[in-house]
């Protein structure tokens, strides 16, 4: 499977042609061959999927693929770096997930972005990050995928950025690169501890299950935990500062300030789930050797699931909420792997997260580009400036409803199925989780029907001009992704992606599933009787739970305990300290050593007089010196 | 001191008076090479130092090995190439004066710095 490499030229030669040639051609040109260079992947991955699902089975089980792996720095023996290509069935479903949502996102920018200026820009960035995003997830070892997982957050940095001539932009797309640069020192520092004590850096070694490879760890302690767990609790700080976690969530609400396409590209369907793939990726060793880590990530990713759902309910702009949304979605994928144990019915989690992931990017990635044809069509975010939109929009409305009903767990929509599989494996670890999940998942279908009907219900606003439906290049993605959205939960998911590899047959558990569908409803049913029409009575709620409602409305102050800190705290005891000693110490140094040579070269300058009068005495003068010395010496 | 001078003034000229002479020649040429301000007088000093190369040649190649011929050939080469170096010099010299209607050392400095 050779090919698959052309997967990774592609993108990169668009995003150089692209980038290099920038403005010299005409913007509908650098967006046709962005546009066809995805088609051209999208295609290679859909046939690579076929190819490894169809082929490569062995006994049940499926194989590893690493059709390409050079060696790419050889330090030692030992240290050496390679670069490859890593199939099996994680990676070959990210490649389909991405490929296909990129894919998308071209086409609806084609649309959406006409009119901008740097439009070839953009599309350079898009490769890029297309690149980077497929490299993440089919690197053979650790290493490839932190040079990736950086090249990833470079470019969403630069997406985030795309408006750069807008301060909240810059702001936002400097949060984002350096919170997650920041998490992603946990995530270097992880990789190091890990490959020091097993000498590799390899997938394939360490998810082998062969305990030779983790002996150098044994008995080794750090602080009262094994050095494992260090390891693999920082790496999980690198996938929790990509994927959003609580405490370091905070970038992702900002960076909608990119474009909206962007937003449902990267902060939605893909860079964000990266740090989901991180954990599965290394899940044989969370499993098997630091379950105690992995009981940890399902509770933040329970934790950051639930306060980001509160949150999303008071949010009024659009895009916020979606964002908030997302990051209460890659928590339930966190908490299914948390809660998942390894092979058969044990490692429903695992099944049910990477399902979940699946048809979390496609039905998110719906909503964001929904929720971009609506801001296409009435210039703002705010939902006080929408409302009543479904006659002028039908398209935008249908696809919308499909991706909240979606969301919302209704069958027979794809997320109903694998948010149940997440649930059933909830339960199944302990009743608790279980129910803090259902009630999550019940304000999941709140928040998203309050947006739903904010958009498109509710009072109508007066608009300056009549709100339209987008163009064919904006619609055609909304109709394919909402059919996707309907028919993936019917993908036998079990068949091709499990913990152990082997095949395993999804069966809906009945009391979980019409709990969660009932209790859905109800939330729906509160949404419709209190957003659909104009009524008093979100008014009166937020009066009555003023605390509640400041409080999640300003996203209960992280981000201002962030600003203490880092302004407060930090900046002043330990940046200004640092500053003064870069000043006047190592400055002062440098400048004492300028100033020295100047004050010698000024002293000696004379002698260069150009008078060659002088020179010729001088010589003279030498010439005597030295025949006096040969002759009397 | 009799003898010396009878011997001096009746026999062939000694090697010493033509060594004398280049020597007494040649410190001229420094002297003025060092001490003149006009660019002539600086190239008339360095054909002066020339020359005085010149006559030690030949009087060496005379006295030391007087069947061969090199030494005379080197110098009138010194000759041939002193003319040339003197054309240039004078071009050079004609044109500084053009620029700057005078031609002394001191004030040729509008290239420096």
């Amino acid at each position: 499977m050779q090919y698959t490499i052309l997967i990774l030229v592609l993108p990169l030669l668009s995003f150089i042609v692209l980038g290099l040639v920038d403005s010299k051609w005409k913007p509908r040109v650098a967006g046709t061959i962005g546009t066809v260079v995805l088609g051209i992947i999208t295609a290679l991955s859909y046939y690579t999927a076929w190819e490894y699902f169809s082929l490569h089975r062995i006994a049940g089980v499926y194989e590893k693929v690493i059709p390409v792996n050079v060696e790419w720095l050889r330090f030692t023996d030992l240290l050496h770096i390679n670069l490859g290509i890593l199939l099996d069935p994680i990676s070959v479903m990210m490649l389909v997930v991405i490929t296909t949502v990129s894919f998308m996102v071209n086409i609806y920018s084609l649309g959406y972005m006409l009119n901008e200026k740097g439009f070839e820009r953009y599309y350079a960035f898009l490769s890029l990050f297309t690149f980077s995003m497929l490299g993440l997830v089919i690197a053979t070892n650790i290493f490839q995928m932190y040079i990736f997982w950086e090249l990833v957050g470079v470019s969403s940095y630069l997406l985030i950025g795309f408006y750069y001539t807008k301060p909240s932009a810059i702001a936002a797309s400097k949060k984002a690169f350096i919170v997650t640069r920041f998490a992603d020192l946990g995530f270097l520092i992880g990789i190091l501890v890990l490959s020091f004590y097993t000498k590799t850096f390899d997938f394939g070694t360490l998810t082998s299950g062969n305990p030779a490879v983790f002996a150098g760890t044994v008995g080794q302690t750090f602080m009262g935990y094994s050095v494992l767990s260090w390891a693999m609790a920082l790496i999980f700080i690198g996938g929790a500062g990509k994927s959003a976690m609580f405490p370091l969530h905070i970038w992702l609400p900002d960076a909608m300030e990119g474009p909206t396409p962007v937003s449902a590209l990267i902060h939605a369907a893909t860079m964000v789930v990266a740090g989901v793939f991180l954990v599965a990726r290394l899940f044989p060793v969370y499993v098997t050797y630091t379950p105690d880590v992995l009981h940890g990530i399902a509770y933040v990713g329970a934790f950051t699931s639930l306060f980001a759902a509160v949150i999303a309910c008071v949010q009024t702009d659009i895009k916020r909420v979606l964002a908030f949304s997302t990051i209460s979605q890659i928590g339930f994928m966190m908490v299914a792997l948390g809660v998942s144990g390894s092979g058969g019915t044990e490692g429903t989690g695992y099944m049910a997260s990477m399902f979940h992931l699946f048809t979390h990017a496609m039905f998110k990635a719906l909503l964001f580009l929904g929720a971009g044809s609506v801001i296409h069509a009435v210039h703002s975010n705010e939902m006080n400036h929408m409302g009543g939109l479904r006659k002028y929009m039908p398209i935008t409305n249908w696809t919308f409803l499909i991706a909240c009903l979606a969301i919302a767990g209704i069958p027979p929509f794809s997320g109903f199925f694998s948010k149940d599989e997440i649930l059933s494996a909830c339960y199944e670890y302990s009743p608790y989780m279980g129910a803090t999940m259902t009630f999550i998942a019940a304000l999941t279908a709140f928040y998203m029907f309050r947006l739903y009907y904010s958009i498109f219900w509710g009072k109508e606003h007066k608009h300056e001009h009549t709100p339209h439906e987008s163009p064919f290049a904006m619609a055609l993605p909304l109709v394919f992704l909402a059919t996707v959205t309907v028919f993936a939960g019917w993908i036998p998911f079990g068949h091709f992606v499990t913990s152990d590899r082997a095949n395993y047959d999804i069966h809906l558990d009945l009391t979980v599933a019409s709990v969660s569908v009932i209790i859905a409803l109800c939330s729906i049913g509160l949404a419709t009787f209190m957003y659909r029409k104009e009524s008093q009575v979100p008014k009166k709620l937020a009066t009555t739970f003023a605390g509640l409602h400041s409080a999640a409305s300003h996203r209960f102050y992280i981000d201002e305990v962030y600003l203490f800190v880092t302004k407060k705290i930090i900046f002043n005891n330990i940046s200004r300290p640092l500053a003064w000693f870069d000043r006047h110490v190592i400055d002062a140094t440098m400048n004492g050593f300028a100033a020295t040579s100047q004050w010698v070269s000024l002293k000696i300058k004379s002698f260069q007089s150009g008078q060659i009068q002088q020179y010729a005495y001088v010589f003279l003068l030498g010439t005597l010196v030295i025949t006096l010395l040969v002759l009397f010496i | 001191m009799g003898d010396l001078l009878t011997s001096f003034l009746s026999g062939p000229v000694p090697l010493e008076a033509y060594l004398g002479l280049s020597l007494i020649m040649f410190f001229a040429g420094i002297y003025g090479f060092l001490s003149r301000k006009s660019l002539l007088m600086i190239l008339i000093s360095i054909e002066l130092m020339l020359n005085a190369a010149d006559i030690n040649f030949v009087v060496f190649n005379r006295y030391l090995y007087p069947s061969h011929l090199e030494g005379f050939y080197f110098a009138l080469f010194t000759i041939a190439i002193a003319a040339c170096e003197t054309a240039v010099a004078i071009a050079i010299i004609i044109n500084i004066y053009r620029n700057l209607s005078n031609v002394d050392v001191e004030n040729i400095n509008e290239m420096k710095e």
